[in-house]
């Protein structure tokens, strides 16, 4: 079986509690950082973003439990989705574009 | 049974499984990959706009703020809830794993009331897809405000259901039934609500069809599987309320 992700019997529920914890305390700090305003547009939505992914990762690590996948498994779900998104990504530069030149 | 394709201790029958893990759950995660393409997509249309345009509406003041922070907080208590759900179901505790699922249930159910409360108050106060009171020279707000949120929103009640019918089976469809008939009639034709509750009947259409034509007992696989699906969602809505409400907060 050592090709197979084994199930843990008997897991503890503590890390589950700490993640939970976690994504409620980065959540706050998202809310205060945007109820004070404390940043412009562009530099809120990057702060907003990098705060995002983290607690993606906590997500999709404990929560849908990838952390304790394969390594296979791991890499090939997270490289695809980059990828694509990266591929969308690269068109943010237009929106500056459009800030710099102007609107009616 | 098609399990018994991919069941670990079957080696030398069957080629072990490449990602290491059943088809089931390999099989969630690649709808949830294309499913994350489809809300990435969105989400990258909406901020690119957002930035993109200087006026953008900020209509979402303190009440809003909070009713979405509180909206946020059910979404991950029932990402907790769903875990511990799964934990039950691998220790076979069949109640427990009721008592979860129901939990994770509730929670959604809260997040979508609120939600339509939400949008109920947004549209009484002029927004529509194609035009709102706050910025007459914006008039994609709308339409991009409530694809995205709907989307979403669809998502989550969608799920509610389908963890309803992996936790209640048979008795989930007159409780659908139920549920449509009661949102249909006690809303009037003007809101919105009264036409999407339609999603309920259908759902219960084809989850009669899934547990009348392939009657089986959950087991823990369904439900990490559905869990699966559930923390997808919750993850979304990661993404929507910073870039929907936390970019549009209401200067004082």
């Amino acid at each position: 079986m050592h090709n197979v992700a084994v199930a843990h019997h008997d897991e503890s529920r503590t890390p589950y509690y700490a993640v939970w914890v976690g994504l409620l305390i980065l959540t706050a700090v998202e809310v205060v950082l945007a109820y004070r305003q404390i940043f412009a547009p562009l530099r809120m939505l990057e702060v907003l973003m990098v705060l995002s992914v983290v607690k993606s990762a906590l997500i999709i690590g404990w929560f849908m439990h990838l952390k304790f996948e394969i390594s296979r498994m791991k890499w090939m779900l997270m490289v695809a989705l980059v990828a694509c998104l990266t591929l969308m990504f690269i068109f943010f530069a237009d929106a500056f574009r459009i800030l710099s030149l102007g609107s009616r | 049974m098609a399990d018994v394709a991919v069941q670990h201790g079957v080696e030398g029958l069957y080629e072990p499984s490449l990602f290491g893990t059943y088809s089931k759950k390999i099989g969630m995660w690649l709808f949830l990959l294309s499913d994350s393409l489809t809300f990435g997509a969105l989400l990258f249309a909406y901020s690119y706009g957002r930035i993109s345009t200087p006026n953008w509406p900020t209509p979402f003041g303190k009440e809003s703020i909070t009713n979405a922070t509180i909206m946020t907080a059910c979404l991950l208590s029932s990402s907790l809830t769903m875990v511990l759900g799964v934990l039950a179901a691998r220790r076979s505790d069949r109640a427990g794993v009721v008592r979860w699922l129901l939990a994770t249930m509730f929670f959604g159910a809260v997040f979508v009331v609120l939600h339509a409360r939400e949008w109920m108050g947004l549209i009484h106060e002029g927004l529509k897809p194609f035009s709102n009171p706050w910025a007459a020279t914006v008039p994609q707000f709308g339409g991009t405000f409530f694809t995205l949120t709907g989307m979403h929103m669809l998502h989550v009640t969608l799920g509610v259901i389908y963890l309803g019918v992996v936790a209640l089976r048979k008795k989930m469809l007159p409780i659908l039934v139920v549920l449509w008939a009661l949102g249909f009639f006690l809303t009037s034709s003007d809101n919105v609500f009264h036409y999407g509750i339609h999603v309920l009947l259908l759902s219960a259409v084809v989850a009669a069809f899934v547990l009348f034509l392939k009657p089986k007992d959950y087991d823990a696989n369904d439900v990490e599987v559905a869990g699966l699906y559930w923390h997808f969602v919750d993850l979304v809505w990661m993404f929507i309320f910073p870039l929907v409400y936390l970019m549009s907060t209401r200067v004082k």
